[in-house]
């Protein structure tokens, strides 16, 4: 049914390398609004750096990128989060030093215009935006049930509350595509289930369009409405988890030949 | 033509006794990541001790010896107190803290000895009169003896040092480590061991480049301050790399010289100081790394 | 329990964010503001002779003011450093560039009111900081100290050698001009006392303002993760460069106060790159990211050499001057590396260690 919207994101024959290694080969897959999409693949699959050229931190030597329709190929990691791309990362990337009410702040970085004199003496629309935000972050806090760890440094929370930080910043900043890395890498059973139900509720309460990358088959069959699968750098496979739990070639990739 | 000629060797010479400084950071920073601006210092006291000792009537190759043993009893100490507690933290931290030792060391050395500044006289003490070289005169070229003998000593040592790297085991180390704390530690290698031998090599070198400065510009407080002029040459050679530190010297040596002899007519004079660093700045903007160091690429 | 945070609610987020949430806070900051504005100048110069072993007069010029001037600089290298990430050795070219634009508009504009000498020194000297800080957009780390290094070095040469900056005079001593207020003139400690008081009190209420804001988390951003601050949104270039900017103003308002009210004069030997590490020392002594501490640090180091000098005094009579003068080399080179081993944040993180403690006392736990 998705499939009849326009994509939201568009990659067309993707390529890049890295020295001598080609990452991606010749890679096309599109995004489309309110799905959650999954990308799957075994490690070193290019995953991650499909991801990190989706946000400009990479410039791709072969392809296109479209966004909403128009052509972002080449743009600055900045440039392309103002067009609406959130994203948590494989290692986490919080701001260590910042308390956790900061970090999701951050999130409303783009969506925050106060000058800067405005903001010194914090008056007038300094003041106004800083409250407004404030009530948009705290929403989001309330909506993950990290209350009580708001004014904790970032850097001292457990593992997994600190992938739910990460989850939050990107909320926060109200994305049309949220990009997730491994959102419940190293956690145990009860962790992923509760980052399962948000991302869940992300995209059913809150409409949002998710792409993300995991290893968790379990979550991923759960939750995607779509699978792209990815070995070597090359796109294998690609439909809904039904398909894709039986086709030959994403078990080949996954588990080797079959000994016969 | 043989002003130029002149000028240039002038400069290259000079060139390479600030590469000898330089390769006293591209050791540290080689081994153990940091970039030691206490370098600096550590010339300044070594060349004060050594210095010291002689006047206290010490044979120059006793107060050699004494001194360096006194060096290598300085680097044990900082590794143990300065650098140890601080293994785990961000570079900049290490950086800062040299920062805070080059002051300490400053301090420390001026307060043991003193703060007068202490002709070393290349004659009596290198035997080598700081006169301009009879053989070269023939050709026409004015080329003091001194400067020949320091830049022989410091080509020595920096073909030593890359031997040391390249063919020893130790050296093989010492590359390990300077790549990799965390895998060399699981292939066996003693990090602090290698820690202390890379600064004690570093000590030697300041000892080194203390004696040849020192008989150039007195030992005095400024000598610390030869450190400044190292930086530029580590900047167009890549932090880690050995060749760059020796190319770079030559580099920022000659363009020093000729910069100030041909140029500082034109701007006022006293380019000199701040040159090298413009040079660098310009290399840096089109190579951030220099010309032999190595990328940091930056995964996310 | 003295020192009470719990029990404190805010019943908006406008109060949270409040500078100063804390009623015991800003009672604290309040005796600080009446002490200084009030107490200071009313407090009679006999009875303070008897207290302490220096002039009141002395106190103002030569220990307030360069106090409050160093921690202005020292904000300003922390803004940038501490905040932002960005490691300068040249804060002192910056504030040399401040004393001497200062000098030549109050020299050259004799009809320029002083607040506006201010101003504009703290401009001038944020282009030339916006302009040293480009470097910052392709390398950090080391190689952006090294840098700023350059900045010092080719700043103090320009200033040496162009005279129109100089005013042709390298060595000599170039006299400031009075100051005037609204016809009045400001040439008593007390009143150059005032007067610096008032512009680091402004300046310091807007820099807590700014770290607070949209702008200081963008910079800490930089400082935490600066590739995935720009994954994010954040703009490296534009706020890198602000950093430069903002910093360098604050950099040369301090310069062209030590010029106007601490020295008189304006000489570029007073900004070598030894002032640079000093400032560098007070900002890591006193707590990088801290606006608190900006004020620690330029206090310790302020006070050093004046507790060295009693101590010494105390016990020992007379020193030699170079036995002092390396005592304090070393006694701060000590603290720099004794503060980033046992408390990165300083001076102020153990401030704040303390009012933990507080909160508890009289309790033990």
């Amino acid at each position: 049914m998705n499939q009849k919207k326009e994509p939201l994101l568009q990659m067309e024959d993707i390529s890049i390398s890295f020295g001598g290694l080609k990452a991606l080969n010749e890679v096309s897959l599109e995004v489309y609004p309110e799905e959650i999409m999954a990308i799957i693949g075994p490690n070193g699959a290019g995953k991650t750096t499909l991801l990190n050229i989706i946000n400009g931190f990479y410039k791709p030597d072969e392809g296109r990128i479209l966004f909403e329709g128009k052509d972002r190929t080449r743009m600055h990691p900045d440039h392309v989060a103002a067009l609406g791309i959130a994203r948590t990362f494989q290692n986490i990337a919080l701001f260590r030093g910042m308390s956790v009410l900061d970090n999701i702040m951050m999130g409303r970085h783009l969506h925050m215009n106060a000058g800067f004199f405005s903001q010194g003496f914090f008056w007038g629309l300094g003041q106004k935006e800083e409250i407004k935000h404030r009530e948009a972050v705290e929403w989001v806090i309330d909506w993950l049930e990290i209350e009580n760890i708001r004014k904790s440094p970032a850097g001292m929370l457990p593992y997994g509350l600190q992938k739910r930080v990460e989850l939050g910043r990107a909320l926060a900043a109200e994305p049309k595509l949220l990009l997730l890395d491994e959102p419940t890498a190293g956690m145990n059973l009860e962790e992923k289930e509760d980052i399962a139900r948000f991302i869940l509720d992300a995209n059913e309460e809150l409409d949002y369009t998710i792409a993300l990358i995991e290893h968790d088959m379990g979550v991923v069959m759960d939750i995607c409405d779509r699978i792209v699968v990815l070995d070597f750098g090359n796109k294998i496979a690609e439909g809904p988890p039904d398909e894709i739990k039986a086709n030959p070639k994403v078990i080949k990739a996954y588990l080797g030949e079959a000994e016969d | 033509m043989t002003f130029f000629i002149e000028v240039t060797i002038s400069g290259l010479l000079a060139g390479i006794m600030y590469s000898l400084v330089a390769l006293g950071f591209v050791m540290i920073f080689k081994a153990s990541g940091v970039f030691n601006f206490a370098q600096g210092a550590m010339v300044l006291f070594a060349a004060l001790t050594f210095v010291r000792f002689l006047e206290m009537g010490m044979w120059v190759w006793a107060a050699f010896v004494v001194t360096l043993v006194a060096m290598i009893v300085l680097a044990t100490a900082i590794e143990w107190i300065v650098l140890r507690p601080l293994v785990a933290r961000p570079p900049i931290i290490l950086f800062m803290a040299t920062i805070g030792l080059s002051f300490f060391l400053e301090g420390f050395g001026q307060g043991i000895w003193d703060n007068q500044v202490h002709g070393l006289d290349c004659e009596s003490v290198l035997g080598i009169p700081d006169i301009p070289a009879g053989w070269l005169m023939e050709k026409g070229l004015m080329i003091s003896q001194f400067d020949l003998l320091a830049a022989a000593v410091a080509a020595v040592s920096v073909v030593l040092l890359v031997l040391f790297f390249q063919k020893t085991r130790t050296g093989r180390a010492l590359r390990a480590v300077s790549d990799d704390h965390e895998a060399s530690l699981s292939v066996g290698i003693p990090l602090r061991w290698i820690w202390g031998i890379t600064w004690a090599i570093a000590g030697l070198i300041a000892l080194v480049a203390g004696i040849l400065w020192g008989t150039r510009l007195g030992v005095q407080y400024s000598l610390s301050m030869v450190v400044l002029k190292a930086l530029p040459v580590i900047i167009l050679g890549g932090f880690d790399s050995i060749p760059g530190a020796i190319i770079g010297g030559l580099i920022i040596g000659s363009a020093e010289k000729l910069g100030e002899v041909y140029l500082g007519d034109y701007v006022g004079g006293g380019i000199e100081n701040f040159l090298p660093y413009l040079l660098a700045m310009v290399f840096l903007w089109f190579r951030p790394y220099g010309l032999f160091g190595r990328e940091i690429i930056e995964r996310v | 329990m003295i020192y009470r945070e719990c029990g404190v609610f805010k019943p908006t987020y406008a109060k949270d964010m409040a500078i100063f949430p804390i009623p015991l806070d800003r009672w604290g900051i309040g005796v600080i503001l009446f002490v200084a504005f009030i107490v200071v100048p009313v407090f009679p110069s006999g009875l303070w002779d008897k207290i302490l072993p220096w002039s009141k007069d002395y106190c103002l010029s030569s220990i307030f003011v360069l106090f409050l001037i160093y921690s202005l600089a020292t904000l300003g290298l922390n803004l940038l450093t501490g905040y932002a990430g960005q490691l300068s050795l040249g804060h002192a070219a910056f504030m040399a560039v401040g004393a001497y634009a200062g000098y030549n508009l109050s020299a050259r504009l004799e009809w320029l009111p002083l607040p506006l000498v201010f101003l504009g020194a703290g401009l001038v000297t944020a282009a030339v900081g916006l302009l040293f800080g480009i470097p910052s957009l392709r390398i950090k780390g080391f190689y952006l100290a090294v840098a700023t290094l350059a900045a010092q070095f080719t700043i103090e040469w320009v200033i040496a050698h162009v005279s129109w900056i100089s005013g042709g005079s390298v060595l000599g001593t170039i006299d400031t001009p009075p100051m005037k207020i609204l016809g009045r003139s400001i040439d008593t400690p007390l009143e150059k006392y005032l007067l610096t008081l008032f512009v680091v009190v402004v300046l310091t209420i807007f820099a807590k303002n700014i770290v607070r804001s949209k702008i200081g988390r963008a910079w800490m951003s930089i400082r935490d993760m600066d590739v995935a601050s720009e994954i994010i949104g954040v703009s490296q270039f534009r706020y890198k460069l602000l950093a430069f900017a903002v910093s360098s103003f604050y950099a040369g308002v301090a310069g062209a106060l030590i010029a106007f009210c601490y020295l008189g004069s304006v000489q570029i030997n007073e900004f070598e790159l030894l002032l640079s590490f000093w400032i560098l020392g007070m900002c890591i002594i006193g707590g990088m990211g801290s606006i608190l501490g900006s004020f620690l640090g330029a206090g310790f180091i302020v006070l050093l050499p004046i507790f060295i000098n009693q101590v010494v005094r105390m016990t020992s009579g007379v020193m030699p001057s170079d036995f002092l003068s390396n005592l304090e080399l070393m006694i701060f080179g000590g603290m720099i590396i004794f503060f980033l081993i046992v408390e990165p944040f300083g001076l102020a993180r153990l401030w704040m260690t303390i009012k933990d403690k507080l909160r508890l006392w009289p309790f033990p736990y």
